[in-house]
């Protein structure tokens, strides 16, 4: 295996991963924060209302 | 008197700017028309000219008809929306819907009687079968994504649809690179890239409408009064932005001139395939799975009279669905020249992308809490609801066939053909229907004409779908194991010819399966045909009974 190949897949193993982890724990974070629930609550009914 | 009245109207700046480019544009397609190399790529050029100089008499002749004042944003503090470019979409999806069903029946029959070709090249298979994928998914799936969000940005923004010739310049500049692109694969110009067939003159034009089609879509959102911007809407966004994205980067390519429709990308090699398969895959993900999740986000809940089941759950699903489905593409080209490391990375993401799958899939089931009954007694609906499930059941199958040991079986097979049509038909058209089921009415202001209708054209089409993906699943599984057949001496055990002819039977079942599927969608155009057609207004909501929270 040529060295460069084997420093890319190194670099993309670690900080593919943290990436990852690191937009999924802030989206879930975001979404599941408490204090927006009733942000969300209302969020979800608006296809139901009507003007 | 009329030259008073004009004489306060003043031509704005889009329309005479507009006029005056297609002005332009009829010309240089006139001096290309005389001097292309070939008469397909004239026809196209004639094409172009012709719709030119249409537009220049449309924008002029609306100058003319139309009030002073520009529409107002609002009458009487109501959002003043503008349905004109949705009903257009509504209309033109059915049509195309029709026509992609029938060629798909067409070329389905082709392959269990290769007579059906009669030994003309513009209706052999390999000329019909992009027309038949391009006018489903492009001309029926593509209108209806294009009116659905030009309808659900409007009413969850509380504001009208923003630009005044623009949305209609989407609409209609749309259809035309579908007919520029259909009749090209029927002369025979095309790219040979699948879902990228056109050639790079429909591509340069696909880029300007599809860039208008973003800005007037951001623009409505811009001008929103509902301060939160609704989840169907970031579906919607993701899809636009990703298909400009994916659009550009897999039709780099240069023309030979531009007299000639043949031009060459600026790679090449296994670099082709994967950015081909970068963008297939994500025609699925962004096109075929954002935008028509953007549909269940905004018609199951309104359908259902039901909020949506977990919003938080929604924006988890939308992030975690638009980061990962983009590095799955590399799973189409299992055991090919593609390096290894990219092969496994395609095939891992395919995975993990089974679990925000299922989330939305759950969300969209779940929605019914509390209106369960309803399936009993709406068929729409029911076949929306269908859909979702669907969608978990081609959700499900897609990674499990993206395993390498899997897909070693099931690739080049009818499998995948079997598992693209769950998709396609069951949870794409099912979706879709289920919206214009909802659109028609409402945007007409009339009563649907026959649930019944509904129901008859959801069984039908429900029978289709299974004749369809059951046959596909035992010719693809026969096909794939007689492929791979030793015998003790280690030879192949079969001929190629022997696995086909060993298809025929399942080939038929499958065209059964399309003509039932056609056949309901049939029923379907001739009770929105009803509906419109008929005098009795829409009741209005007030008069219904409130469900009991």
């Amino acid at each position: 295996m040529d060295p460069t190949y084997k420093a890319v897949s190194e670099f993309a193993q670690i900080w593919g991963l943290i990436y990852f982890c690191a937009i999924f724990m802030s989206v879930a974070i975001y979404a599941l924060w408490p204090s927006r629930k009733q942000q969300f609550d209302e969020a979800a009914r608006i296809p139901l209302r009507e003007d | 008197m009329a030259n008073a009245l004009a004489a306060q109207k003043k031509m704005t700046i889009g329309e005479g700017g507009l006029a005056l480019t297609f002005a332009a544009m009829a010309l240089l397609c006139i001096v290309i028309a005389a001097k292309a190399y070939t008469p397909e790529y004239a026809f196209h050029a004639y094409l172009f000219t012709a719709a030119s100089v249409a537009s220049v008499f449309a924008i002029v002749n609306r100058y003319y008809n139309r009030p002073a004042e520009p529409a107002p944003l609002t009458i009487d503090g109501k959002p003043n929306y503008n349905m004109g470019p949705v009903k257009f979409g509504t209309v033109i999806a059915m049509f195309w819907g029709i026509a992609g069903f029938l060629v798909g029946l067409i070329i389905a029959l082709q392959l269990a009687f290769p007579a059906l070709n009669f030994d003309l090249q513009w209706i052999s298979f390999g000329r019909l079968r992009p027309l038949h994928t391009s006018a489903v998914i492009f001309a029926f799936g593509g209108n209806v994504l294009i009116a659905t969000s030009f309808y659900v940005v409007q009413r969850t923004s509380r504001a009208r649809l923003a630009g005044d010739l623009s949305p209609w310049f989407v609409v209609l500049g749309y259809n035309f690179f579908i007919l520029i692109a259909g009749t090209g694969y029927l002369l025979g110009i095309t790219q040979s890239k699948e879902y990228a067939e056109p050639e790079w003159y429909a591509d340069l034009w696909l880029t300007v409408v599809w860039v208008t089609y973003l800005l007037v879509f951001l623009a409505t959102l811009w001008r929103r009064v509902e301060p939160h911007i609704y989840v169907a809407n970031w579906f919607y966004l993701a899809f636009i932005i990703t298909i400009a994205m994916l659009h550009l980067g897999n039709n780099a390519t240069v023309p030979v001139s531009i007299f000639s429709p043949k031009s060459y990308i600026v790679w090449s090699g296994v670099q082709d395939a994967m950015v081909q398969w970068w963008y297939g895959h994500n025609a699925v993900g962004f096109f075929l799975t954002a935008g028509f999740l953007a549909i269940m986000y905004y018609f199951i809940p309104k359908r259902a009279e039901r909020p949506v089941y977990s919003y938080r759950l929604s924006i988890i699903h939308f992030w975690a669905l638009i980061f990962l489905y983009i590095w799955a593409g590399p799973h189409h080209l299992h055991y090919t020249a593609l390096p290894d490391w990219a092969q496994t990375l395609g095939m891992t993401f395919s995975i993990i992308l089974w679990m925000p799958s299922w989330g939305g899939m759950i969300n969209g089931i779940m929605t019914l809490s509390g209106a369960w009954d309803k399936l009993r007694t709406d068929p729409v609906l029911r076949m929306m609801v269908v859909s979702v499930a669907f969608y978990g059941m081609s959700t499900f199958e897609g990674p499990m066939m993206s395993v390498k040991v899997v897909n070693s079986l099931s690739h080049y097979t009818d499998w995948t053909i079997g598992h693209v049509h769950s998709g396609a038909l069951g949870w794409v058209a099912y979706i879709s229907f289920g919206a214009i089921y909802c659109l028609v009415p409402w945007l007409w202001n009339r009563k649907l004409y026959s649930l019944k209708l509904v129901n008859w054209h959801f069984w039908i089409s429900t029978i289709g779908i299974v004749l369809y993906i059951t046959s596909m699943w035992v010719s693809g599984i026969l096909q794939g194991l007689m492929w791979r057949a030793y015998t003790s001496l280690g030879f192949l055990e079969y001929s190629f010819v022997e696995t086909v002819e060993a298809m025929h039977p399942f080939y038929v079942i499958r065209a059964l399966g399309g003509f039932l599927f056609l056949c309901g969608a049939l029923v379907m155009v001739w009770n929105l045909w009803k509906t419109v057609n008929s005098a009795e207004a829409e009741e209005t909501a007030g008069l219904a009974l409130a469900p009991a929270e």
